[in-house]
This record gives structure tokens, sequence and C-alpha cells, in this order.
């Protein structure tokens, strides 16, 4: 399983890489690694606000449909059109697939988030 | 004689028996006495097979059927030419029976038929993606306002007052129940009024339906309705369209439509007493994962021979059940083989020629029949195959004399237009001649 330092987890497996107030936000290596073989990507719209733990897409794979939840609240500043076209390229690189790139609501929601080492811990105990 | 019941008195004893009651009445007498019936149904004697085959036929002469009458009613169920091909066909076993292909990929005739099916429609539509069809153009309208909500994450829809009232009707009961905001637009003239269609149009909107031609036959302008839909942030523009009419008219796929719904009745289904027809709807690709219903796709399989799957059912209700938007899962799959036979049977210039003698022979009855003046023109405004005139005689008057003349008349529009009196929409399709449409217009001149 492949994590990376630096980047805020959710315990629904969404990644959150912040910049300033806004913030990338996409699905792990070992959500991608469980849905398997990704066949398409629902995004929200650009302007749509969204509360943390409200679901802002789906993620389809081969073996079965998953929400994707808010890891953060705040608003849609772009979403990742590519990944409509290819949602394989959530499977050849979760990190480097952002969803949404957000305005935050809140910084100070992201303490509830793990990071690298705490997201490690809680996969291996949810195994 | 007696009824048929085949089981005798002593089997219904013994499961009486068996489960413990003493008599049939104990069974039901959970349901308070009030509520019961207790006298016998007021249905006269048995009759043998003969003697009630002689009363069904008589009661069935009573009926007066578009066999027997010239038809110029029209008013979203059509009279159109049915090639006798269609009944033979789709009377074959393997079609008639077959309800819905549950193990899907088994059923390769009735995958195929889809899959024909879809392709016609979005070729006859413009649009890239046809579902399998719904229950009938009202109900498919409805559900266009779902998909639209859906997609947009709005609740408001706004839909034309020309657009037929009984469409509208099932549209509002549909976003009723979930909670969505049905506006409905005035209309001008006989068509929709785009300037009180701009105020109401704002970002909030999910979709703008319009119909056309619209229900008094008119063509509407959706070039200006589209431009008005697509300026708002997110609106998706649904239009309601006569499947004949696409023979002669642009496409609404080349005019901007995101959505295409309508009746596909037109299309080669008897009038069957107003239903079973059948919906149509088609997308442009960017919804096709919102729409109700399947689509059907063509692959090869492991021998590399041409088949059939079921590709894609993302709002089906069994497939997540809660993030389905509708219920629908059911298609009307043998009226929608009947009107892809209907269409590969008249292929692109038969339609053509039946929209084109629909066209000029409903405006050759309109000329005559407003020539004298007696009846006078409602709107004034380009038609398809349906026209409105009106005059001083009240129009159950008016088709009690052409009952009388053996003509089925026209639709009373004062029905559902509180402004609209004495006025009478009339259809004419490429089934009716010269001389049926002079009669017509005799009729009315001597009334």
């Amino acid at each position: 399983m492949k994590t990376v330092e630096g980047l805020y987890y959710s315990s629904d497996h969404e990644w959150v890489k912040v910049e300033g107030n806004k913030a990338l936000i996409g699905i792990t290596d070992h959500a991608q690694h469980n849905l398997g073989e990704i066949v398409y990507v629902e995004l929200p719209e650009v302007d749509d606000e969204l509360e943390k733990e409200e679901s802002f897409g789906v993620v389809e794979s081969v073996k079965t449909a998953s929400d994707i939840y808010m890891p953060v609240s705040g608003t849609v500043i772009e979403v990742n059109e590519e990944l409509e076209d290819s949602p394989e390229l959530v499977n050849e690189d979760a990190f480097g697939s952002w969803f949404i790139k957000v305005e935050m609501a809140d910084n100070a929601k992201l303490d509830d988030l793990m990071d690298k080492e705490d997201y490690e811990k809680f996969c291996a105990e949810e195994e | 004689m007696h009824r048929y019941i085949p089981n005798t008195k002593q089997d219904r004893d013994e499961m009486l028996d068996v489960i413990g009651a003493n008599s049939i009445d104990d069974l039901f007498k959970d349901i308070p006495k009030s509520l019961r019936l207790d006298r016998d149904l007021k249905i006269d004697d048995s009759l043998s097979e003969l003697e009630i085959r002689n009363h069904m036929k008589k009661l069935g002469n009573k009926n007066q059927t578009i066999d027997d009458l010239t038809c110029f009613l029209g008013a979203g169920m059509y009279d159109h030419y049915i090639p006798s091909l269609i009944g033979h066909i789709a009377s074959r076993g393997e079609f008639l029976t077959s309800y819905t292909p549950y193990q899907a990929e088994i059923s390769q005739g009735t995958l195929r038929v889809i899959f024909e099916y879809q392709t016609l429609i979005s070729n006859l539509t413009g649009m890239d993606v046809s579902n399998a069809s719904m229950y009938d153009g009202p109900t498919a309208c409805a559900e266009a306002g779902l998909v639209a909500a859906d997609v947009t994450r709005k609740n408001k829809v706004i839909i034309s007052k020309t657009v037929h009232p009984e469409v509208r009707k099932v549209v509002k009961t549909y976003m009723k129940f979930r909670d969505i905001e049905l506006i409905e637009v005035d209309m001008k003239d006989g068509v929709t009024d785009v300037d009180k269609l701009k105020e109401v149009a704002d970002d909030n909107t999910a979709g703008i339906i319009v119909q056309n031609p619209n229900f008094f036959g008119i063509i509407e302008n959706l070039k200006e309705i589209e431009e008005i839909t697509h300026n708002t942030k997110k609106a998706k523009f649904i239009t309601y369209v006569d499947p004949i009419s696409l023979g002669v008219l642009k496409s609404p796929g080349d005019l901007g439509a995101d959505i295409v719904v309508g009746e596909g009745q037109s299309l080669g289904n008897k009038l069957n007493f107003g239903g079973p027809t059948l919906g149509f709807m088609a997308v442009k690709q960017k919804l096709a994962r919102k729409i109700p219903g399947r689509i059907v796709g063509e692959t090869v399989d492991k021998d590399n021979k041409r088949s059939f799957v079921l590709t894609l059912q993302a709002r089906e209700q069994h497939i997540r059940r809660y993030k389905a938007i509708s219920n629908i899962c059911s298609n009307q799959g043998l009226n929608a083989l009947m009107s892809a036979i209907y269409l590969v049977t008249m292929g692109k210039e038969g339609l053509k020629e039946v929209a084109i003698q629909s066209l000029q022979k409903a405006h050759y009855a309109f000329d005559k029949i407003t020539e004298s003046g007696k009846f006078k023109p409602v709107f004034n405004k380009p038609f398809f195959k349906e026209f409105a005139v009106k005059s001083d005689i009240k129009v159950n008057e008016v088709n009690e004399k052409l009952l009388e003349n053996k003509i089925l008349g026209g639709y009373d529009l004062g029905k559902d237009y509180n402004d609209i009196d004495n006025s009478i929409l009339f259809a004419v399709t490429e089934k009716r001649t010269k001389e049926e449409i002079d009669k017509l217009v005799s009729v009315l001149e001597v009334l």
C-alpha cells in the first residue's frame, strides 16, 4: 500500500492536499486497490457547496459503486474532467489523480483527519 | 350451469380443515361486517360459451372505432398508417411473450431488438443515447425532469403551457413528490411566451420543457428557447416531440436539446384505446448514466461473433436502489419493437413522405375549413399536422354532427384552456384522403 507524506487522510479513504485555504481531494491508493478496476467517476460541478462528510461523487468499479465523501467542507472550484474520460488513471496513480479542488470553509476541520502514519495504522487495523 | 371452479366442495372442506377454519367466511373475519358485501354480486346467471361469445360480440359492436369512422382527432395519439408487416413480426411468440431480459445475455433476440430500437431513436432525434423505452410520453417527460434535477442538483423545472395538458399533469405529479417546484410558463399566440420564460429562467433552474410541434400543432422557436435555457448556469433543455414530425423538422439534437422525449405511438402502434403505448427518451452522451432504464450495447463474443449485452443501467432501481432517480425498470418492449419495425420499414424516405403528406393534407384541410369564414383560425402560426379553428358553435355540437356523418371530430380546447372557447383542434395524417377532407369541410359548412 502506497501513502504519501504531507497529505491528510480520512477514514473514508480520501486524501487531502492542502495549499493555503485550497485543497485537492482524491481517493487513496488503498481505496483504489480495494475497488479494483475503476470504470467511471462521477464528479460534482464547479460552485457546488459541500459539507464535510457529504457525498461529492461516485466511483464505480467493475465490482461495486461507492460514494466518495468530503473530508473537509468547502466550495468546489475545479473538477478533474480528465477522470470522466479516463477513470483508469485513478488505478494507475491514485495520489496523482485528484478529483476536485475546493476552497475550504474552515481549516480547523483538518485536525479531525489523519496523517500518513495514523492512516497506515488505520488501514492495518481495518484489514 | 355453474361458474367454473375446478375444486369440489370436498376439496374446499379439506383445505379449510387443514388451516382450521369452518367456512370460507371465516377467512374474512378480520374485515368488519359493515364493510362486507352481504349479498351476491349483481351479475346475471352464467351463460354458455356460445351465449357469452354472442353477448360480447353485441357489446363490442356498439364501439365505433377508427375502422368505422374517419378520424380527425389527434391531441397526442394519431391515426397514422401501420404497415401490416408490423403485426406479423410482432406477433411471433418469441417477441410477444418475452417480458424483459432478466438473464439478459441469453436473450440475444430481445437485446438485439432493443439495440436496433435505441439506434433508430438516437438517429431520429439526433441524440447520442436512447434508453429502451418507457411507459408512455408523459412519464418519459416527467422522468426527463427528474434527470435534469438530478444532474444539476437544482429543484426548479419550467414547463410551457403549450405542452400537452395531460403531460403537464403527469409531470406535476412526479415533481410534487420529489419536492421539485414546477413552473408553468404562459403562452402567447399559441406558442411559449419567451419574454415570460426569460423572467423565470434563472441559475436555479434544472430544466426547461417545451413541446414541438406544441399541443396546438404549432412549431415553436426552439433555437430561441435553447438559448434562454443554456444562458442559465446549468439548466437542461428538454424537448417533447412528435417523432413523425422529425421526418421534416430539424432534429432536436441539432437544435441543442439535452434530453428528447415523446410519445412513440405514431410509430406503427395502434391507438389501443389510449394505451399501451411507449415513451421514448434520448440524451446527449454526458447524461447517459443519469437516465432511467437500460442501454444495450453491441460487442463480439469469444468466437468473434456479433452479440449484444446490457451495457448500462446506472439508474435502475435494483442498482443502488437508494440512488435510483426512477422506479421505472420495465420498458415497453413490444411497443418499442413495433416502432423499430415501423422505422425500418418506412426508412428515411418513407418517414419523410409520411411527414410531408401529413403536413400538406393538414394545410389543405385548414385552408378549406377557413375559406368561407365560418370557421376562423385560432392562431396565426406555422403548424405541422394539427391546427385549431373556432366558430360560434359549441364544439360538442360540431363533433356530434360530424359523428352522425361517420367522422370522428377534433379535440375541444376549452376543456384545458379557459380563455380558448368554441375552439377545436383537428389532426390530419397521411391516411386521410382528399375525399375524406372534403367531406369534413362540407359537413362543417352546413352546420
